[in-house]
């Protein structure tokens, strides 16, 4: 019997290790961790549910949305494990994929090697049929040869097909007649590029297409097999899944699109960051997540996460840019390096510590797991700096063991370069900050922004370990540790707005911008994102225009935000106004003094997004008196260099307003917030705890 | 010993590698030239008041790794530091002080903190027109090859050289793109010295002294330790080249000392009339970048592992003197690693992959309407790669840039820069040599004018007379191809008309294999079959 209640949400997060469970119960938050199920991924999600449902106090048929994100197409793709796939392509272009952009990403090693293309050179079929750069047909399609095509492709066992043509972005004629054609004779589900990916540059598209064909028969399956066990067991509600840009999406199109799934995992700890950013009115945000393997980083302005039209998954050489597949999808723009607790640590030729890409994992984990990891891990230097308590790691469920710990930071850093443990402990954690802080400097740069600017929100397990000290080398006063920081993502989920982004390359100047053409284009796209959108909301709608422009002759576009309204006379020298003045924020000053130069538009985006109600409301505070510890412990001190008494503080034990003094560590069930020297701690009215410069008001 | 001073220099050694690696991610961000901002055909480094290269950003092309790393001093030899200002920038693009020919523009900028000269940040790119004879091997001397700006201010205390930059303007085919380009250099040297003084005034420097002696020391005792182990002597190879009219011998012998390698190309054949001539530095910058790969291929590149590696030629093509013309000096610096690499195979045997297609198939286009027609006119540049050599143990990469580090343009893009039309590009089968380890395969690429338009190509092609070498038994890669699809002909080097109607077709050369084919297991030769890089297999 359906009890179905709006106010009753759950979210669930399948993460490489772990699949996190978190139910709103009308603002009551419950979360829970099982360990992810590979076989049957849908397996933990109904355990999780069963345990907060329990302490929720509710039944299954009283939860009102599941909102739902995972790895699990990513990890398809890493693994490759997707179905055996046909890719039918232009004649002349069937090495598309496979030669990739012709480069090698690292240039002193002769021995790399690129990765394999998702779909192999004799799954790849040709036909005649060409579309110019105007989008005219340059060459007519030959329909017979795509008969045959489709003959062979239903004798060789294939399970998916993926279609992409030369400049199909600017004309989609040709793949959605060949894919009339193939659809009349193969009984297969077939992935255009027009639809998935319509962006100019044919190694993305294609590359994107063929992922999204590749993983579509097992996310379909897994959907379908999900949304069957949630109503065996009661639960009535409606699923929806978050995508890679941040928003909801129903199964049915995300069994259509599953490219589009990608990293919605930590898309939804953007989002997470972006609630408390909201909640706090902060306009400039940095998000860290640092979970077992990586750390992610996210630049969150006005409350929204930032956005981009590409990214790379499944890189295989030490997260080197170039070393993965490229996937052109809206996604949040993050930046993720190999530094997680798990991440392994290491001395190179010339004497300097390193540390990840690497991991320990869960098996065999860190050194002090004690489960026979004999290499030192980030976990095990913070072990041996004091920043963890080893009867008191993960609510107590693993005891650390120091010793391990310090024999394998010996063994492998401190002996090679005549550190004491303490010292290579140190070395180890000042590398994988400066890494983690040079990668964030290097995602402001490239985004036109300066980091400093920023309140840090950290999360996931190993963050608030890191925090601070990131915090004083990115030169930021001020970051706040969650509640719930330990399922961020899940509970992120839950905040989710319906949204879509559509996006469509068209190459345009604006010396020959036509205003009806561009308004018509528009309409499409607003038309295509809003149907998306309704499928989850009647509720109203927000609209957000862009454009990405250059100048012409340059190779990268940069966004320029656009109000939504049609465009008029006076367009073009309302355009090139904004570019300018946008790209003056991105590179310091605009070009001047160069005549005629051109100024074009590469790409239209439009996306839409339901209003959400807004959350309560808080303010930063400043907080009162100080709380003294009444513990204390020897805890590194990387100001120093020395080891210094920190206070060490329950988490639970604090109120709203208390301020901790630096130095001290704040302990609680899954994680510990280092407050360096430099910081103080104060809890604020809805339980997060704000680190702050001494010094800096709130 | 260490100490926690020294992981402290240690971070901030990585600091400054992150500094050059934002300022070249600038530099490709903002840049006009498909060269730069597609293809990476660049570089970025910091310096200190010496000269001396601290740290080079990653994102880069081989080519410039020890061009620029020199440059710098030959900045400081003419413009005397009572000259210097802050908020200045200066600029040549003087093949012998720069980076070899006059398409690459060098910008070096001083950094100054608190008054105090603390560093140099240079950058170079390769611009899209220079003036003279455009991009081709046809000129006789380098004052037919384009605009020479010798060493001097683009900016003094931060206002622009507008007479420079009218000169300029008034000498290249496309002003606004290489006026835009300068700006870029400008920019990207200017974003390195706002984050290096960020760093030092965060930790407190007053200059960048100790930091170096600490990159240098460390650098300096981990190539001590590589160089030690590798064995003592000295290794001699030939490799024989197409050149623009008549073949070209390139010769190097390789000499490994206690302390040092030493590269000397005597041997090699004259200067050539036509500008495939290089510079001793692009020579010597393609020289160094082999002898690291092999040696040190995880040691950054500073003035203190550089300073390793010496290379000494009397005048020849691969040390061309003014007023040779030297527009096409990256072909044969391209040849110089393979040249390199066969001498070290003798000296470290086993462990050196086979020869390759070396040198970029550059190809740049001037298309126009064809007589009578109305149309479009357009400069279009494209960079193709073939196969790589076999290297001990994996095949070779196929249409893979090597040694050269840049990246191709999508043909989407392509197209738009002007009425062309690429109707395949696509890897080469049976161009692989054999071995136990096979080469890379080569691409076969085919262009042709849009309707209503014609073009002439300046081709800038090798190893189509001269297949790239096996190694240890394995087989030849197949040469190089340059024709009409009327089955006309073309030459590999210097400007061809392509008439409407017709189709470009450019076969490009696959890599050596290595090792004895009979040595290749038949499940992998079985699955070559398969995917059809061996014959063509059409679906």
């Amino acid at each position: 019997m359906s009890s179905r209640q709006d106010d009753i949400r759950l979210g669930a997060d399948i993460g490489g290790t772990f699949t996190d469970i978190a139910l709103d119960v009308r603002g009551m938050i419950f979360s829970t961790k099982i360990l992810t199920n590979y076989a049957a991924p849908e397996q933990a999600i109904l355990d999780g549910i069963e345990i907060v449902a329990r302490e929720g106090g509710i039944t299954l048929g009283d939860i009102g949305i599941v909102i739902h994100g995972t790895t699990l197409a990513t990890n398809a793709l890493i693994e490759r494990r997707g179905a055996k796939t046909a890719f039918i392509t232009t004649e002349g272009f069937r090495d598309v994929i496979e030669m990739r952009t012709e480069n090698r990403f690292e240039q002193y090693d002769l021995n790399i090697q690129l990765p394999k293309p998702l779909i192999s050179r004799e799954d790849r079929f040709v036909v005649n049929g060409r579309i110019g750069a105007e989008g005219q047909e340059l060459q007519p399609l030959d329909e017979a040869a795509l008969e045959t095509i489709a003959d062979r492709i239903s004798a060789g066992g294939f399970g998916a097909v993926a279609i992409g043509f030369i400049h199909a972005y600017a004309n989609p004629a040709h793949e959605k007649r060949a894919r009339d054609i193939l659809a009349k004779t193969v009984r297969l589900p077939i992935s255009i590029s027009a639809e998935v990916s319509p962006q100019m540059r044919e190694f993305e598209r294609f590359n994107t297409v063929c992922a999204n064909a590749y993983v579509r028969p097992q996310m379909a399956d897994y959907l379908t097999r999900l949304q069957m066990r949630l109503k065996d067991m009661g639960a009535t509600c409606p699923v929806f899944m978050i995508h890679s840009g941040g928003g909801l999406i129903s199964v049915e199109t995300a069994a259509e699109f599953p490219v589009r799934l990608v990293e919605s995992g930590p898309a939804g700890g953007a989002i997470f960051a972006a609630d408390i950013a909201r909640r706090f009115g902060i306009e400039k945000v940095v998000s860290y997540d640092m979970g077992g393997t990586t750390a992610k980083i996210c630049l969150i302005e006005d409350f929204t996460p930032r956005t981009a039209r590409t990214f790379e998954v499944a890189r295989t050489y030490r997260f080197s840019k170039g070393s993965g597949m490229p996937i052109s999808i809206p996604v949040i723009e993050m930046i993720e390096i190999g530094a997680g607790g798990g991440s392994l640590a290491w001395v190179d030729a010339m004497g300097r510590i390193q540390t990840g890409p690497e991991s320990a994992g869960s098996e065999p984990g860190p050194a002090c797991y004690g489960c026979d990891g004999k290499r030192p891990a980030i976990t095990d230097a913070d072990l041996v700096l004091g920043k963890l308590d080893p009867d008191n790691f993960a609510g107590g469920a693993i005891k650390l063991d120091t010793a391990a710990s310090e024999a394998a930071i010996l063994c492998d850093v401190g002996e090679r370069l005549s550190l004491n443990v303490v010292d290579a402990a140190f070395g180890i954690c000042e590398v994988v900050d400066e890494n983690m802080a040079n990668a964030a400097r290097v995602h402001a740069v490239e985004n036109g922004k300066n980091i400093s600017d920023n309140l840090m929100i950290a999360f996931g397990g190993a963050a608030p370990l890191h925090a601070a000290r990131l915090c004083e080398k990115l030169g930021i006063d001020r970051c706040l540790v969650p509640r719930g920081a330990g399922v961020g993502s899940a509970i992120g989920f839950l905040k989710a707005p319906f949204g879509y982004e559509a996006l469509a390359s068209r190459l345009t100047r604006l010396s020959r911008f036509d205003a009806d053409e561009t308004n018509a284009l528009l309409d499409d796209l607003k038309a295509t994102v809003e149907s998306f959108v309704r499928a989850g909301t009647s509720g109203s709608i927000v609209r957000e225009i862009t454009a990405y422009m250059r100048y012409a002759g340059q190779g990268w576009e940069i966004p320029v935000p656009l109000p939504d309204e049609p465009f008029g006379d006076n367009a073009a020298a309302k355009l090139k106004r904004l570019f300018r003045e946008n790209y003056q924020r991105f590179f310091g000053r605009a070009i001047d003094g160069l005549g005629d130069l051109e100024i074009e538009i590469v790409t239209w985006s439009v996306k839409a997004t339901d209003e959400r109600p807004s959350s309560a409301r808080h303010a930063l505070t400043q907080g009162g008196l100080s709380v003294p510890a009444t513990v204390t412990r020897s805890v590194f001190d990387p100001a120093t260099g020395a080891m210094q008494t920190y206070g060490i503080v329950e988490r639970t034990t604090l109120a709203s307003r208390d301020r901790v003094a630096g130095p001290a560590v704040i302990v609680e069930r899954e994680t510990s917030t280092v407050v360096t020297t430099s910081f103080d701690a104060v809890i604020q009215s809805d339980g997060s705890i704000l680190l702050i410069r001494k010094g800096v008001s709130a | 010993m260490s100490d926690i001073g020294d992981i402290r220099m240690q971070v901030m050694w990585n600091r400054l590698i992150s500094v050059v690696e934002e300022q070249a991610l600038t530099l490709m961000r903002t840049a006009f030239s498909t060269s730069v901002r597609e293809s990476g055909d660049l570089s970025a480094g910091v310096f200190n008041p010496k000269g001396e290269m601290l740290a080079q950003a990653v994102t880069g092309t081989p080519g410039h790794v020890n061009t620029m790393a020199e440059a710098v001093s030959h900045f400081m030899d003419a413009i005397p530091r009572e000259d210097m200002f802050e908020g200045d920038t200066y600029v040549t693009n003087d093949p012998w002080l720069g980076t070899g020919h006059l398409h690459d523009i060098t910008m070096v900028s001083p950094s100054f903190l608190n008054g105090e000269l603390v560093a140099f940040f240079a950058c170079t790119a390769h611009v899209v027109d220079v003036g003279g004879r455009g991009f081709g091997a046809d000129a006789k001397s380098v004052y037919e090859e384009g605009i020479q700006i010798p060493i001097m201010k683009f900016a003094e205390r931060g206002k622009v050289n507008l007479d420079l930059v009218r000169i300029i303007r008034a000498n290249v085919r496309e002003p606004n793109q290489v006026v835009g380009d300068f700006y870029s250099l400008a920019a990207c040297n200017e974003v390195g010295h706002r984050r290096l003084v960020g760093m030092m005034k965060e930790i407190g420097l007053a200059s960048l002294d100790t930091l170096g002696a600490f990159i240098f020391a460390r650098t300096r005792d981990a190539m001590r330790e590589r160089i030690a182990a590798l064995p003592k002597g000295r290794w001699s190879n030939e490799l024989t080249t197409d050149g623009y009219d008549a073949p070209v011998k390139l010769a190097a012998s390789v000499t490994i000392g206690e302390d040092q390698v030493d590269v000397d190309f005597t041997g090699t054949d004259p200067m050539s009339g036509f500008g495939i001539n290089c510079p001793i530095i692009y020579s010597k910058a393609y020289a160094c970048y082999a002898l690291k790969c092999v040696v040190a291929p995880d040691i950054p590149n500073n003035a203190a592992s550089l300073a390793f590696f010496t290379v000494h030629s009397p005048v020849n093509i691969l040390n061309a003197v003014r007023p040779a013309p030297v527009a096409l000096r990256h072909i044969f610096g391209h040849m110089v690693p393979d040249l390199v690499f066969g001498a070290l195979a003798e000296a470290l045997p086993g462990r050196i992959l086979a020869e390759g297609a070396g040198a970029l198939w550059n190809i740049h286009m001037s298309v126009r309407p064809a007589p009578g027609a109305e149309g479009r006119r357009a400069e279009v540049l494209m960079f193709n790669s073939g196969g790589m050599g076999a290297r001990p143990g994996l095949d070779g990469l196929s249409a893979t840039a090597f040694p050269s580090g840049v990246h191709t343009m999508p043909i989407e893009a392509t197209e738009h820069t002007g009425p062309i039309v690429i109707w395949r590009k696509e890897l080469r089968p049976g161009s692989a040599g054999d071995g136990k380890y096979r080469g890379g395969l080569g691409q076969v690429i085919e262009i042709a004018p849009l309707e209503g338009h014609e073009f002439d190509f300046s081709a800038m092609f090798e190893r189509v007379n001269h297949a790239a070498q096996g190694r240890n038994g394995g087989g030849n890669g197949a040469p190089g191809l340059v024709k009409l699809d009327d089955g006309t002909t073309m030459r590999p080097k210097g400007w061809q008309h392509v008439p409407p109607g017709r189709t470009l077709i450019l076969e490009l050369p696959g890599g050596g294999g290595y090792g004895d084919p009979a040595g290749r297991s038949a499940e992998t030769r079985a699955q070559d079959e398969y995917k059809g890089y061996l014959t063509e297999s059409r679906s």
